[in-house]
């Protein structure tokens, strides 16, 4: 179980003073899968590395099974939002997926057997020699997207992974989180910026506020658990969750705008 | 495929055959005894550098030059490691630094000869102190560079130690650190001459001091233009080298220029 609490995060530079996070405080279940929403900037990928333990909290913390994280804990995968920086140069396709599981020390035959096995789940069997430089954009995010798979992780926070692939890639990646989010039932954190995408996916959709950030309100998506393109899509209870979501993201854009902007104070 | 080797082949030794086709013909006739034909130095190569004496003096010139060359690297790298990687030891550091390297190198010697003596470590800890500064500072600043997004990546996924030391570091910073060795080889071949010029019993530089106070002048020059060849193979070699282990490197930079 996932616990966020109280979670406030600023970062001090030379001459400014940017509160990212304000107050967040929120739990997420074991094998829960949670999408997050919120206006661009308001702190989403900060909250997903005070998660990570790539980032220490300005104040409050975040508990993993009872334990506050200090560190990158064991078990975590993260798909970083800049997923071109994220991925070594030096390395070809494979050596790039395999590195982490060579660092958890799964054996050898194993190890090519989830690497095979991942990229395949992405579409990008073949490519195991090619250095990450030689793919495209979308590609490269299905590098780092299978990366994380391959490494079987008991939570796995996505930072808006599907950003550089086209329309009909992401609806596969979409299948493809969900199925392997129901196989392995692991714990998923998904931040995207789509509503449609947060909505399709998820079991709850948490929405964050504009600057200064918290919780504006967590939805649960009672659609069924079997979920398909098409269909679900088109269901009438889909539309009506999407446009609530859609109804508080626009509220929350309207409520900063008397609550001047980004909390930026020279100091 | 050949044709382009035949003119990458043609376009590396163009210049050289020039520049040699003209001091062959400028020095034809020539009467300075300081600055014999082309043709009269060509003519005492052979007897000059024969086995025994490449045994002799090219081959413990070459054994101290590499010495010197890969302790420099070992050193150079190390430390630049530790010092990249923590700021309060950069801090530290760094005005250090910049003081040692702006110390002419050869200026040492004299220095170095009084507590190591004239043996072959003088001349080995010469070419050392000489190489290790644009080693260490180009690992420092190689190391300081590494991308903020990949080491977030390697930490989430717990690589550490040693594996991030190999995997992230090194790599990452491997196109400064090759940079640092290109400017160290140069610096290397020139102390490794200068260090047997001052006090030495056999070597490349020694053997040319000793042409030159005989007054075989053509011997002399035979000398320096082994020197030069020396230099030239070491280089190409060095392009290889780098070529295989920058592979990555060249390939990321040309694919983001096309884009
Ligand atoms: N390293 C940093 N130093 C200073 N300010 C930062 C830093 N990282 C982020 N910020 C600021 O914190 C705020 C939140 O940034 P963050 O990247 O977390 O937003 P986000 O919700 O992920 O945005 P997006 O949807 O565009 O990715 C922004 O105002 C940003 O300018
Ligand atoms: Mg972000």
């Amino acid at each position: 179980m996932l616990e966020v609490r109280g979670l406030n995060k600023v970062y001090e530079g030379h001459q400014r003073r940017v509160e990212a996070v304000r107050d967040l405080t929120f739990t997420i279940d074991a094998g829960d899968l949670v999408c997050l929403v919120g206006p661009s900037g308001c702190g989403k990928t900060t909250l997903l590395k005070c998660i990570a333990g790539l980032l220490a909290p300005t104040a409050g913390e975040v508990l993993l099974d009872g334990r506050p994280v200090t560190g990158p804990p064991r078990g975590m995968a993260v798909v970083f939002q800049e997923y071109g920086r994220s991925l070594f140069p030096w390395m070809s396709v494979r050596d790039n997926v395999a590195l982490p599981l060579k660092q958890k020390r799964v054996a050898k035959a194993r190890r090519r057997e989830l690497v095979d096995e991942a990229l395949a789940a992405v579409g990008l069997a073949g490519t195991e020699s090619a250095y990450p430089w030689q793919l495209s954009g979308g590609m490269q995010q299905r590098v780092a997207i299978a990366r994380a798979v391959a490494y079987e992780p008991e939570v796995l926070l996505m930072d808006e992974p599907f950003a550089a692939v086209d329309a009909q890639t992401r609806a596969d990646l979409e299948d493809l989180v969900r199925a392997l989010w129901k196989r392995l039932g692991v714990t998923i954190l998904f931040v995207t910026h789509d509503i449609d995408e947060a909505v399709y996916l998820g079991q709850q959709v948490i929405m964050l506020s504009a600057s200064p950030t918290v919780v504006q309100e967590r939805l649960a998506i009672d659609l069924p658990a079997e979920r398909d393109q098409l269909h679900t899509r088109a269901d009438a209870r889909f539309t009506h969750l999407r446009t609530h979501v859609y109804e508080q993201i626009q509220a929350a854009k309207r409520g900063t705008r008397t609550d001047a902007a980004v909390a930026s104070v020279a100091e | 495929m050949a044709a382009t080797a035949l003119k990458r082949i043609g376009l590396v030794l163009g210049l050289p055959v020039i520049l040699f086709a003209v001091w062959y013909v400028a020095t034809d006739n020539s009467q300075s005894f300081y600055v014999p034909p082309l043709r009269t130095i060509l003519s005492v190569f052979d007897d000059t550098w024969t086995g025994q004496r490449l045994r002799a003096d090219v081959l413990p010139s070459a054994l101290r030059l590499l010495a010197g060359y890969a302790l420099a690297t070992v050193l150079g790298v190390g430390l630049g490691v530790v010092i990249g990687s923590y700021r309060r030891v950069r801090a530290v550091a760094e005005p250090v630094l910049e003081f040692f390297r702006a110390i002419p190198p050869p200026v040492l010697v004299p220095v170095i000869m009084l507590f190591a003596g004239i043996g072959d470590g003088m001349k080995v800890i010469v070419i050392v102190s000489g190489c290790v500064w644009p080693i260490l500072l180009n690992t420092v600043e190689g190391v300081r560079a590494v991308d903020g997004v990949l080491a977030d990546t390697a930490r989430s996924y717990r690589i550490t130690g040693p594996a991030r030391l190999r995997h992230l570091l090194l790599r990452s910073a491997s196109p400064q650190i090759m940079a640092g060795m290109r400017q160290a080889l140069s610096i290397a071949i020139i102390l490794m001459v200068i260090s047997e010029m001052f006090a030495a019993s056999n070597g490349l530089g020694f053997t040319i001091v000793q042409f030159q106070r005989s007054f075989a002048i053509p011997e002399m020059w035979t000398g320096i233009i082994l020197l030069g060849l020396l230099g030239f193979v070491l280089s190409a070699l060095f392009r290889f080298a780098e070529n295989r282990v920058l592979a990555w490197y060249h390939g990321l930079r040309s694919a983001q220029r096309k884009s």
